[in-house]
């Protein structure tokens, strides 16, 4: 037994396979619930209601996806390039910590000048919080995975240390949060009187300008040529290492973005609980989407679905929320394999 | 030696009507010889005859699809290249199956002994080893570092493998392709010596000369089927070429031109490795309009640095480098292309080309920056699709379409459209590094023509070839790399093969004097 | 402040303590060295640590004895290692992206499970850990004897895995195969040693010292089973491995440094706490981590076919 690539690009693989996919993550997460003593149907129902059974559901998911898509950008941008980077999360908080510091009263700006000012601080914050690895990376070799993930413990320690001390809010009865950000700094929420902010709109460009970039600049195509095979594009004369940084700096600035529209669109201050691992969401978010800008967007509703409607599934059924990380963890496996079934063919000898 | 006295010499292997198909290719085609005690038995064959695929079955990588062999008038189970190295069969890669890291004796003694072992007994194992070098003068250090050996130790290192396994039938695959003459000579000696002691040897080559002279019988193959069987006594080198090819092989007509300016000086150039050892040291090297400078020598010698060299890969350490009469300022890539340089690369699947980009972004690769491609940072991918096509049909590039992946394509293909891409952009100076490896004869040809009408409308073309005969095709003037350094310059015209062999292998090597 | 900072340094209970510390972590960096001698880096042992942690517990929580307690924790391990392996070696799929799915796998199933069986519990649920074995005679040597001979039956089990892994690795035909299939597996399969099996079997038998580390955290170091408990550890061995050049012998002492290094911190903390605030402690592991990892870059002499999947037949 043995895999053969396939000579052409078959269209029903690409798309039997993610549906296989999620079929098996299916039967798996249904197995699971079966062992909690509900019934399968029944729980994933209440999830599908929860995810976007009513106008209100469907808006808490959009704005539940609206950080993953940041992140999964973040996340698709580096891994085109084969930069792991594991450090959305990190690099998320780094940029809600400037949107903290700038945008609680240090910058009485009105808000034209202000939101954009916070989106570029947020954005260069997370970039930088890359940069590290990737110099790293680049100068002596060392593993991007290793150092991002370890910097993600560092910046959220750094988090609870700046929330006990400098940005802890005066006001706030001891618990460790930040002051609320002014007026002029808050993302407009988007419906009135519900969660979903502006932030969703910004995501969604930043996927567009994403794919923008891939398909039609010479950025995008030298960003795919470093991504296959280095050595070549060095051959060819482009600048493999000027390339890798401008995707670290792109893939940090787009989590950090996360960061900004987190604290400014929807929380309104930084307090440690921020992201419930939106970085590492990111990451499933785009292996899910094959690594496309706009397959992040379906990709991020689709996982921001399931855990809103595991959140609510949970509340009326008692199956602990944590079958929506089991499903993203499968679905994020089986997706992968299933990537490989569209370029390879398994053949009996 | 075969058949001295009343007796022949037993028949120690014998492959029956072996067949073995891939799909609509038959590379083995009812294949059938015999090999008896003591004796060489040379394989001859193109890249693509089926050489290598009839070993592999041999040697149970691979499972024929029909007929049977015996080993030592036992069938040989298939599949299994433990049945085969029980049976006594041994195989020296031709790219050796050595790990790095490891020592000389870990690489030998893997898999010799069961797994389940709580004990390696590598004491034991070392005297034994110590042994064999001794009997068969191959002489290795067991605890040396595999990486830190020379080409022809590690050569060693894989033969002493198929001794220590007790191999009474040993193939060797294209042995000599990483040796100088010299160390070739030292192989042959070997081979002798393990004849004597009553092995078989099947050695396979496509180098005529060494076939003729080191074998008892030299077998052809051509296109799969085993065509013809010889003794060196009975045929000559041509043919021997006549057979391997099916069509007797004009070499490519060079006409003498007189040489233009200098398009490429390197002077005083030294580059350093890793460690500080100079990679090239202090070389001269001149290459002017019309002309085709071959560079001939073994792998290894500083070949590839020159190559990153010129490429704008690495930068010189010391010396001066001029393109058309100018110094290069920042030594990249991309500065070089700009000058009018073109490159094949030595290895067009990790190198050249990009294998899960299209054919279309894979011709665009060195020219996406000009503006007739792109503007202000977008890619005009209409216009770059035309381009592709053009290539595609100007230079027979076979593909599904110019949106497929390059790793579709053949190795012929890939070179052609590492041609197409270079040459479209009417290039004064071409670099090409090993530019026919692997490709089969007609791509070869087409090859060299596009070098030498290159080299008629005035070009100019350095080549790096491990292949001699390829050199002294082509080449308008030699000159020899030995351990970083370039010998100077010898017209081809009179040359002679030995002294070539000589100065590979660093005899008489005489440094170009440096031109102050 | 500086006289008692230093003080600390000649305590034997800080040495004790810089033991039990890198007990779970000679445990999982022999684990992830095993991997990746092998050519398999194996992302997943943050994750596989988790569910050795909570399949350990849980057996003793249930009624088994602590020995079956962390044989279930190292089948448990060596069940994600079989899921990590099929994917990465006959599927050759990215080992980079396999590994961070099983750990959010494992993570997942793991809390699910958790919560799933203890729905209403407030303060994690406490078993019998291992207890201090002092072994006769050598504990009563003066220093020495407090550090190394008075700690817990898994931590001598750890000290005896680093002489077992070394000697299997290097003095046995098994070993050597492991040892050459990441280095190059055509060299393996020339020899008719099939490289899935023992790039599966090596990933099966690291991923089960991995969950056996995890599973020191619940039943030597903390008796119960608590969320984020691992914190880290895992990606701190791939750290060790480097460190260690890929020697068990080397990632002995990477870990014991890093216990000492976690062990001073801590003792630091208390020391100085009203100064220093006790984040940048904590932070103090990671950024070692990092710093070792930069240290050891230049000379790393790193298994040339690791994360190379191999195609047979490519040839």
């Amino acid at each position: 037994m043995r895999l053969e690539p396939r000579s052409g690009a078959s269209p029903t693989a690409a798309v039997l396979a993610p549906l296989g996919a999620l079929g098996v993550s299916l039967l798996i997460g249904g197995a699971l619930v079966m062992w909690s003593g509900a019934s399968a149907l029944n729980t994933f129902a209440l999830v599908l209601r929860g995810a976007a059974g009513s106008q209100f559901a469907l808006l808490e998911t959009l704005t539940r996806a609206t950080p993953l898509i940041f992140t999964g950008l973040a996340a698709a941008v580096a891994f085109r390039a084969k930069l792991w980077n594991i450090g959305g999360e990190g690099q998320l908080y780094i940029g809600a910590v400037l949107t903290a510091v700038l945008g609680t009263g240090l910058l009485p700006l009105p808000a034209p000048i202000l939101v954009p000012i916070l989106l570029l601080a947020g954005a260069i914050g997370g970039a930088l919080t890359l940069l590290g690895p990737t110099l790293l990376k680049n100068r002596f070799g060392v593993d991007e995975v290793v150092t991002t993930l370890l910097l993600n413990f560092i910046v959220v320690l750094l988090v609870s240390l700046l929330l006990d001390g400098p940005l802890k809010d005066p006001m706030g009865l001891g618990w460790p949060q930040s002051p609320k950000v002014i007026p002029d700094a808050a993302l407009p929420k988007l419906v009135q009187g519900k969660r979903l902010h502006a932030g969703f709109l910004l995501a969604v460009a930043a996927a567009l300008a994403v794919w923008f970039v891939n398909a039609r600049t010479t950025l995008g195509y030298e960003m795919r040529a470093v991504g296959h095979n280095p050595r070549a594009a060095r051959f060819l004369g482009m600048p493999v290492d000027a390339v890798l940084l401008k995707t670290a700096l792109l893939s940090g600035g787009l989590a950090g973005l996360a960061g900004v529209s987190e604290v400014t669109g929807l929380k309104g201050n930084l307090t440690l609980d921020l992201s419930p691992g939106f970085g590492y969401s990111g990451i499933v978010v785009a292996m899910l989407a094959m690594l496309h800008p706009l397959g992040v967007i379906a990709a991020a509703i689709f996982v921001a679905g399931m855990f809103v409607g595991a959140d609510a599934m949970s509340r009326s059924a008692g199956v602990p929320n944590y079958i929506a990380d089991v499903m993203v963890a499968t679905s994020l496996l089986t997706m992968v394999v299933a990537m490989m079934f569209t370029r390879f063919r398994l053949r009996w000898r | 030696m075969a058949g001295d006295g009343a007796a022949e010499p037993e028949v120690v292997l014998r492959l029956g009507r072996i067949t073995k198909r891939f799909g609509p290719l038959t590379a083995n085609d009812q294949i059938s010889f015999d090999v008896r005690r003591g004796e060489v038995v040379g394989l001859l064959g193109e890249n693509g005859a089926g050489k290598t695929t009839l070993m592999n079955i041999l040697f149970g990588h691979y499972v024929a699809d029909e007929g049977e062999i015996e080993a030592f008038g036992r069938p040989l189970p298939p599949g299994s290249p433990h049945a085969a190295i029980a049976a006594g069969i041994g195989m020296v890669h031709q790219h050796f199956t050595l790990a790095d890291n490891l020592t000389v004796l870990d690489n030998i003694l893997l898999g010799t002994e069961p797994l389940w072992r709580w004990r390696s007994e590598s004491g034991a194992a070392r005297s034994r080893l110590r042994r064999l070098a001794e009997d068969f003068g191959l002489e290795v250090d067991p605890d040396a570092r595999v990486g830190g050996l020379s080409v022809g130790e590690r050569q060693r290192t894989e033969i002493l493998k198929a001794l220590y396994r007790e191999a009474r039938i040993l193939i060797l695959d294209e042995p000599t392709a990483v040796l100088t003459p010299q160390e070739s000579t030292a192989l042959f000696g070997t081979l002798k010596k393990l004849v004597a002691q009553g092995l078989s040897i099947i050695f396979i080559s496509h180098k005529l000369a060494e076939v003729l002279e080191v074998c008892h019988r030299i077998l052809v193959l051509r296109a799969g089927r085993l065509i013809a069987e010889r003794t060196p006594a009975a045929t000559d080198r041509a043919e021997l070429a006549q057979l391997m090819v099916g069509r007797a092989i004009s070499a490519p007509r060079v006409e003498p031109q007189p040489p233009g300016e200098t398009h490429l000086r390197l002077s005083g150039v030294t580059v350093r490795g890793g460690h500080g050892q100079p990679l090239l040291d202090g070389i001269e090297l001149e290459v002017r309009g019309g002309e085709i400078v071959g560079v001939a020598g073994v792998s290894g010698n500083g070949q590839s640095a020159l190559a990153d060299l010129i490429c704008g890969l690495q930068p010189p350490g010391a010396g001066i480098v001029t393109l058309f009469g100018e110094a290069i300022g920042r030594w990249r890539p991309r500065d070089i292309l700009e000058r009018g340089v073109a490159r094949i690369p030595e290895d067009r699947h990790a190198v050249g080309l990009i294998g899960d980009m299209s054919v279309t972004e894979n011709a665009v690769g060195e020219c996406y920056r000009r503006p007739a491609l792109s503007r202000r940072g977008l890619i005009d991918w209409g216009a770059a699709r035309r381009f592709a096509e053009r290539i595609i049909g100007d230079y027979d590039v076979k593909c599904p379409s110019p949106a497929a992946a390059v790793r579709l394509l053949s190795g012929g293909n890939m070179q052609k459209l590492i041609l197409g891409r270079v040459l479209a952009q009417a290039p004064r100076f071409i670099l090409a590094n090993q530019p026919t490896r692997g490709l089969d004869v007609g791509a070869v040809s087409y090859v060299h023509e596009q070098l030498l009408s290159a080299r008629r409308a005035g070009g100019s073309v350095l080549l790096i070839s491990e292949d001699l005969d390829e050199i002294l095709a082509l080449a308008d003037r030699i000159v020899v790399m030995h351990r970083g350094r370039v010998s100077a310059p010898m017209a081809r015209a009179g040359i002679a093969i030995e002294r070539l062999g000589l100065m590979m292998a660093g005899h008489g090597l005489e440094q170009a004097p440096h031109a102050a | 402040m500086i006289v008692e900072a230093i003080e600390i340094l000649f305590a034997t209970s800080l040495w004790a303590a810089a033991v039990r510390i890198a007990s779970p972590l000679i445990f999982a960096t022999l684990g992830e060295l095993i991997c990746e001698r092998a050519g398999v880096l194996n992302l997943g042992i943050e994750g596989i640590m988790t569910a050795g942690a909570f399949a350990g517990w849980l057996t003793v929580y249930a009624g088994g004895d602590l020995w079956l307690g962390v044989l279930v924790a190292a089948l448990v391990g060596a069940a994600f290692g079989l899921l990590h392996g099929t994917l990465v070696v006959p599927l050759g799929l990215s080992q980079h992206v396999t590994g961070i799915g099983i750990t959010l796998l494992a993570s997942s199933l793991t809390y699910y499970s958790y919560r799933l069986l203890f729905p209403k519990v407030t303060s994690p649920p406490r078993i019998a850990p291992f207890e201090p074995l002092a072994i006769p005679l050598l504990s009563g040597i003066p220093g020495l004897g407090d550090i190394l001979f008075r700690q817990t039956p898994l931590t001598y089990l750890a000290f005896i895995l680093v002489a077992v892994v070394a000697y299997g690795l290097y003095r046995t035909p098994l070993g050597l195969a492991v040892r050459t299939v990441g280095e190059n597996p055509a060299a393996v399969e020339a020899q008719g040693i099939d490289v899935t099996l023992l790039r599966l079997g090596s990933v099966m038998a690291g991923s089960a010292l991995m969950a056996v580390g995890g599973a020191f955290l619940t039943m030597s170091a903390f008796p119960a089973f608590f969320f984020q408990m691992v914190n880290g550890r895992g990606w701190i061995c791939i750290a060790l491995v480097v460190f260690g050049s890929w020697r068990p012998g080397k990632a002995l002492l990477g870990a014991l440094l890093f216990g000492l290094f976690d062990a001073y911190q801590l003792r630091l903390q208390q020391l100085a706490g009203a100064f220093v605030p006790y984040q940048l402690f904590l932070m103090l592991p990671y950024v070692l981590s990092i710093i070792a990892l930069i240290a050891m870059s230049r000379r790393a002499a790193y298994p040339r076919a690791l994360m190379v999947p191999y195609r047979k037949g490519e040839r």
